[in-house]
């Protein structure tokens, strides 16, 4: 999630219409996620997720590991949205080309919506009584992020890579946004809207306590490393998350092993 | 571009043309379609017909693959809006672009891919247009050159295919915006070609719009994952 320094050709997809420049929005370790006009909606955008050749790899073994892994990335997206997981949906896709376009979505990461709500001054925070503070806003943020969760570990998928920038928070209609003016409002507003999970590029079908518990873990430990401030505010996440997943008691205890050890269940290889 | 044909001429003496029932006061016009990631080399042109009373014969022509009709042919029935439509029409281009082409053609390419499997015959069934079934009529026509047209060239293109589907179609045109597919989609068909019955998300909507955003985008999801 760290700003493109370089710039890379774009795929070839997005160089048969001359009408918009592509916006290159991140690069990954695999793939880049550009931002361009839908194909199917006039006057809106798509996101479209590339994973390009890799010249260090035999070219049959590269095409078929590319293919795969967009066309599972594909499936997975579909698993969920039928299953009523907060996900972007998929537009269009061409594997072979190793590029497909999804849907979309407004606003910011949770990452950025968090670190808004705690503000700039990370001195403060040793003096504030955080009993005086009313957590209410960011308290529902992480219950909602309990609940995506448990939908997604509900549905059969882990993701492989759960952390507070792969989770966007998509603006409620206005009507529902919090009321008030000032700072408390405008604060509010930084955790307002439903949390929808993005980024499957690691996400893999599984149904196993020992999946589900590496995926919390990681995200227990990217939460700290990303808001330490609010760390202890975690407990939240997996409180919801209990309730929203039946098979969640299972799940935590497994995480208490997991947090013991770390992720990698076999210290060979 | 919004001149009515005068005359309902045609270069196939086979076909015995009626004038189109439209009324007077509304002027009609093949749509221009533009879509994004296609190259400016192709042009797209849709409308759709209501009250359609010769798909039995307009499906003949397609069946014995007359040149003169080189159109997809939709049953409207079976689109839940204009963006699942040119969904299809934007793959169908696309594949005529890269040259992987499932189909005879660019048009039957847009009707086969509306399926979410790979059987290009149930494709035609279901999809395209059928004797004694299909009563509203999705047409649309691609074009292509080798170099882009000039804008007064692109008109009078879409000016002869109008003319042409004008005198050969036996319906009302109308604007092919959502609302006027809304008063056609024919919901429990599209729940069943695209298997939306019993899927979860739909049953915890309840809200009617958002429920047919979601049928839309699941239907759109189903034929860009065809296959897999």
């Amino acid at each position: 999630m760290t700003e493109p320094t370089t710039e890379f050709p774009p795929p070839k997809i997005l160089t048969l219409s001359p009408t918009h420049k592509p916006i290159l929005i991140t690069q990954g370790a695999e793939g880049r996620l550009y931002k361009t006009p839908s194909p199917i909606q006039p006057n809106q955008f798509c996101a479209l997720k590339y994973r390009p050749p890799k010249p260090y790899r035999h070219p049959i073994l590269d095409a078929r590991l590319t293919k795969a892994r967009i066309s599972s990335e594909a499936k997975v997206l579909d698993r969920c949205y039928r299953e009523g997981v907060p996900v972007p949906a998929v537009l269009a896709k061409d594997a072979a080309a190793g590029w497909m376009m999804i849907e979309w979505i407004e606003g910011e990461p949770v990452r950025v919506g968090i670190n808004t709500w705690l503000g700039e001054r990370p001195e403060d925070d040793a003096v504030v009584d955080h009993s005086q503070q009313d957590e209410t806003p960011l308290i529902d943020l992480m219950k909602r992020i309990g609940v995506a969760v448990g939908a997604l570990h509900r549905t059969g998928v882990v993701h492989g890579d759960l952390t507070t920038s792969n989770m966007m928070l998509r603006p409620w209609a206005d009507d529902t946004l919090p009321n008030g003016h000032g700072d408390k409002a405008e604060k509010a507003k930084a955790v307002a809207g439903d949390v929808v999970v993005i980024d499957f590029g690691l996400a893999m079908q599984s149904q196993s306590d020992e999946d589900r518990a590496v995926d919390l873990y990681v995200l227990e430990r990217a939460f700290a490393s990303t808001h330490p401030r609010a760390e202890r505010l975690f407990h939240h996440i997996l409180d919801s998350y209990r309730v929203a997943f039946k098979k969640a008691p299972g799940v935590l205890h497994k995480l208490e092993d997991v947090r013991m050890r770390g992720r990698k269940r076999s210290m060979l290889g | 571009m919004s001149k009515r044909p005068a005359s309902t001429g045609t270069s196939d003496p086979a076909i015995t043309s009626k004038r189109p029932k439209t009324p007077s006061n509304v002027t009609m016009s093949l749509e221009p379609i533009p879509l994004e990631h296609i190259p400016p080399n192709y042009r797209v042109y849709g409308a759709l017909f209501r009250d359609v009373s010769n798909a039995a014969l307009l499906q003949t022509q397609l069946i014995s693959r007359n040149p003169e009709f080189e159109y997809a042919f939709i049953d409207a029935s079976t689109i839940a809006s204009r963006a699942h439509l040119l969904a299809a029409v934007w793959n169908a281009v696309y594949s005529a672009v890269e040259g992987n082409l499932r189909t005879p053609n660019v048009h039957s390419e847009v009707v086969a891919s509306l399926n979410i499997n790979n059987n290009i015959a149930d494709g035609y069934r279901r999809w395209g247009i059928m004797p004694d079934k299909t009563k509203d009529l999705v047409v649309i026509k691609i074009l292509s050159s080798p170099e882009p047209l000039p804008e007064a060239q692109q008109e009078k293109e879409a000016d002869q295919v109008w003319t042409h589907l004008t005198a050969q179609i036996e319906g009302r045109p109308v604007r092919l915006t959502d609302q006027e597919i809304a008063q056609v989609t024919d919901w429990q068909k599209v729940r069943k070609y695209y298997k939306l019955n019993g899927v979860p998300v739909l049953d915890q909507t309840k809200d009617e719009t958002e429920r047919r955003r979601r049928m839309e985008s699941l239907a759109i999801m189903g034929m860009a994952l065809r296959g897999l």
